[in-house]
């Protein structure tokens, strides 16, 4: 187990308080991780994945349900593709990891596929270390290696305090015994070339994998032999060009890798946020809204934009954020340019004079940009708002 | 963002309005475009589902692929595009103007006017969001290899006969709108969010319906809320009332609507090829072409608010005046286009896969030059934007409060008058650093020799700093400075920091004098064969 008993135990139990009774946990997986270590600092992202509350639930009883949801075309191309990949024992896909990731190695003509089947994610987590030893030492043992597949391992890595069961699509041992994660995704590689922005997810989700491989690793250690290697450069799998026939990709992980273990790092850990709420604080979505409401509010959030394709809580809290008049409701870069100035009302005041410090430097620099904006509208016949004010419309608030 | 139009998003967020981010129209557009709002399936590459297409407003063409895995129908979609885009470009093809260009003659090496034809206009293509510029580009792709009948008599799927042009057009398309303040190919999200600031981010800023919506909101509402409502509103059956722009579908429309439409499709057709005598056939051909209807109409439902909506914002955009230089990006357009279309006309084949690496060079040179002369065309155009280059240092506005004249040393002096310009800016100014202000179109070039004493406490570099520059060009031949070529005392004058005309980096060598730290020459093979069409496998369809 991850944590030392007694205290694993009583917070399980608190998380559970936190979930609502009868509200079975919803596990997380390598996306959520990976969408919550871009947001280490929102405490309320970190609390309600780690006590396992489904967000979208939430959501919709918050009145501001989720906007995410998988077409079933999507998801059905996926799953025929994989299982093409994997079809004739892995055939096609050990290939793949041949030729892109270990040309040197003997040609894996033949490979094992064990067993990985067991109770609950807990069992299966065993039952993938058991596969992962037993073909890492056969290999130190016989000297001569093949190659072993897992399809569908399952592993556990401790994010905030709590554990998450993750599950990769494979993952190779080669026949030095080092460990590759292989990543199968549906979309497309044109002329050897993917979405940018998808292959970024897909390489933020493997390093997950990495990670969570690593600690694995590290608890094979035992009797003196050195820990297997777990190699930084993961193969994605995706479909060549508008055919259906699989291409690969070796994709350097080391940085998605550094940048994710550092941010899960930097979670706060999930019981001294569970510690810092109100006695009897749950987050069941069968609660009254207001109740609800307030529990949600009781843990402060990081909002920006970015959330609206990673949170399903985001129109939630980008309404909050909205009604506070915050500026990161525009935009990260935005709250960097106005320094101390954070709500909309602040800056528009600093800006045509009413508030703050002429000597500071965003407030000069603001009336300056007012000024110039404001005589180059009145140039072009435009008239700037501020020389005319107008009755706040609601939503735009002060506090 | 600069600071200038972060305030301007900090103003919407408390009008409910969105805020102008330019005065002028920055970009060409057409008189008559040609809008495509394509819809793709979901998880599939190139796999279109239908589209609206067409010039004229009220009545654009439907589109529709029934059962988007089936080739056959993917590629009667695709013709039918053809038929709708083709004859469009032809249109603009066969009007030409004589021009002028300027070319090294093989023989002698030396540079000589040639005489060649310049498209009088181009066809304008518009698409909803980017994402659709990006579905051109991969429709493209997925079309220009493709083998008709008539190229290849054994190929075992042959696309009709229009569809590998439609590829190639598609491709340029795609390649120009890649290149900085380029209209051949325009993203209506993209464009507007240019011309205003909305109280939204920029990711926010995607979603055509919500950026109309802060842009022109309806009577009694504000920006903010109809933006809300354009961007989550769903009808009893939990369908969004404003659906995305595309090309992707909102996932609850595919998993209620779609998917059973199309299953009932293909229960249609399996009955339909099952069908005993010819008057069963009958009805269940009636069955097919209802189950078609169906798709249709669902088709239509998607795309018919964003085929209104690119409309409405062309109507938006063409409240503001055009900026004076779009009309010159334009006509790099043309040429583009004109270029593209003596290609085809020659017989050349599609653009490659990948480009050798002249040409990649060529492409990035062409951007990185054009990005420049936006910037600098549009700080022209437009005082809002100068008034964010003047934040930053890099132009500054003023009054000539004096003005002395002297000559250069030389054998014959020329006027070099030294000017003095009283700012409110704060350039950042070095010594001799040339400045340059527009004189009837042409820049007139000055450097900067002095910051005056201003004779109160501030100093200089604070505000009210009096800066003195020699001009330096744009005077005439004589020994006295041809009139109006001059500042005088009292007028107001605006100068930049950065140039107004982009000079053409150096020439690269030809393709085939490609050196070796660049992969050396592309070959022959590689130069003279069609490219191979992607091999077609049954995997084509699942």
């Amino acid at each position: 187990m991850l944590l030392p008993r007694t205290r694993g135990t009583a917070l399980r139990q608190r998380l559970a308080e936190l979930r609502g009774p009868s509200v079975p946990p919803k596990a997380l997986d390598a996306r959520a991780l990976a969408a919550l270590a871009a947001n280490p600092g929102c405490r309320r992202r970190a609390i309600l994945d780690g006590a396992g509350v489904n967000k979208a639930t939430l959501a919709s009883a918050l009145g501001s349900p989720s906007a995410f949801g998988q077409s079933q075309f999507a998801l059905a191309r996926g799953n025929t593709f994989e299982a093409r990949v994997k079809a004739d024992g892995g055939a096609e896909l050990l290939r793949l990891v041949h030729e892109k990731l270990d040309p040197g190695a003997v040609a894996p003509t033949e490979a094992e596929v064990p067993d990985l089947t067991a109770t609950g994610p807990e069992g299966r987590t065993a039952r993938t270390a058991l596969a992962l030893r037993d073909a890492t030492t056969a290999r130190a043992a016989s000297g001569t290696g093949g190659w072993t597949l897992l399809d569908h391992p399952m592993l556990a890595l401790g994010v905030a305090g709590s554990p998450a069961f993750l599950e990769p699509d494979a993952v190779v041992v080669h026949p030095d015994g080092s460990w590759s994660v292989v990543e199968i995704k549906s979309f497309p590689m044109l002329d050897g070339s993917a979405d940018p922005a998808k292959v970024g997810a897909a390489a933020r989700q493997a390093a997950v994998y990495v990670l969570a491989l690593e600690e694995v690793a590290a608890r094979l250690t035992q009797g003196g032999d050195p820990a297997p290697t777990v190699r930084h450069r993961v193969l994605l799998v995706c479909p060549k060009d508008f055919s259906n026939l699989a291409t690969a990709s070796a994709v350097d992980v080391r940085k998605q890798r550094a940048v994710t273990g550092r941010q899960l790092s930097r979670l706060t850990r999930v019981e001294d946020i569970a510690d810092a709420l109100p006695e009897g604080t749950c987050f069941a979505p069968d609660l009254p809204s207001a109740e609800l409401t307030a529990a949600v509010e009781s843990v402060p959030a990081q909002y920006a934009p970015e959330c609206l394709s990673a949170c399903e809580l985001a129109f939630h809290c980008r309404d909050r954020s909205r009604a506070r008049g915050a500026v990161t409701s525009l935009g990260r870069s935005v709250r960097a340019e106005l320094g101390a100035l954070t709500t909309v009302d602040d800056v528009l005041s600093a800006a045509h004079g009413r508030s703050g410090d002429p000597e500071d430097p965003t407030v000069a620099a603001l009336r300056r940009a007012a000024t110039l904006r404001a005589e180059a509208l009145r140039g072009a016949g435009l008239t700037s708002p501020e020389r005319e004010p107008q009755p706040r419309p609601e939503g735009a608030v002060c506090r | 963002m600069s600071l200038i139009a972060t305030l301007a998003r900090l103003e919407a967020v408390s009008t409910g309005r969105a805020q102008p981010a330019a005065t002028v129209r920055h970009r060409h557009l057409s008189e008559r475009p040609l809008a495509l709002v394509p819809l793709t399936t979901a998880g599939e590459a190139g796999a279109p589902l239908g589209a609206l297409v067409g010039d004229d407003r009220d009545a654009p063409r439907l589109l529709v692929v029934p059962q988007p895995r089936d080739r056959d129908l993917r590629f009667a979609f695709l013709a039918e595009l053809a038929d709708v885009v083709l004859p469009f470009i032809d249109s603009h093809a066969d009007a030409v103007e004589a021009a002028e260009r300027t070319e090294v003659d093989p023989e002698t090496g030396k540079r000589v006017k040639v005489e060649v034809e310049l498209c009088a206009d181009a066809p304008q293509l518009i698409v909803p969001s980017r994402a659709g510029i990006d579905f051109v580009r991969l429709l493209g792709r997925s079309m220009r290899f493709r083998r008709t009948a008539e190229q290849d008599p054994e190929t075992p799927h042959p696309a009709p006969p229009r569809v590998p042009l439609l590829g190639r057009w598609f491709t340029h398309y795609g390649e120009r709108a890649r290149v900085p303040g380029s209209a051949l190919l325009l993203a209506m999200t993209d464009v507007l969010s240019r011309h205003w600031a909305t109280g939204q981010s920029t990711l926010e800023d995607q979603h055509l319906g919500a950026l109309l919506a802060w842009i022109d909101p309806p009577d009694g509402v504000s920006g903010a809320e109809a933006a809300l409502r354009a961007e989550l509103a769903r009808d009893a059956k939990g369908q969004l009332l404003w659906p995305p722009a595309g090309p992707a579908t909102d996932p609850a429309f595919d998993n209620k609507l779609l998917a059973p439409a199309i299953e009932n499709y293909n229960t249609a057709r399996t009955a339909l090829a099952a069908a005993e005598d010819g008057e069963a056939a009958d009805d269940r051909l009636a069955e097919l072409t209802a189950a078609e209807r169906d798709i249709r109409a669902l088709v239509e439902s998607r795309t018919r608010p964003t085929w209104d909506a690119v409309w409405r914002g062309l109507d938006l955009l063409r409240t503001l005046p055009e900026g004076a230089h779009a009309a010159d990006r334009w006509t790099r357009d043309r040429w583009s286009f004109t270029g593209h279309r003596d290609r085809v006309i020659a017989g050349e084949p599609p653009q490659p896969r990948r480009d050798d690496a002249v040409t990649a060079a060529n492409k990035l040179a062409t951007r990185e030059r054009e990005q420049a002369r936006l910037e600098a065309q549009e700080a022209l155009d437009d005082p809002l934007v100068m008034a964010g280059r003047r934040l930053a240092g890099e132009a500054f506005a003023g009054e000539v409060t004096d003005v002395v004249m002297t000559y250069s040393e030389g054998k014959r002096p020329s006027p070099r008058p030294l000017v003095t310009v009283r700012t409110d800016d704060r350039p950042q100014l070095g010594e001799r650093v040339k400045v340059y202000r527009s004189l009837g179109g042409k820049p007139q070039s000055a450097e900067f020799v002095r910051h005056e004493d201003v004779g109160h406490e501030d100093g200089p570099g604070a505000e009210g700093s009096v800066i003195v520059l020699r001009v330096l060009d744009k005077m005439g031949r004589g020994k006295e400075p041809e009139a109006g070529s001059v500042p005088e005392k009292g007028d107001l004058v605006v100068f930049t920091l950065f140039e107004h005309e982009q000079r053409g980096g150096a020439k690269l060598p030809d393709a085939d004098q490609t050196p070796w730290t660049h992969g050396g020459p592309p070959g022959e093979e590689a130069t003279k064969t069609v490219p191979e069409a992607d091999p077609v496998t049954e995997e084509d369809v699942l």
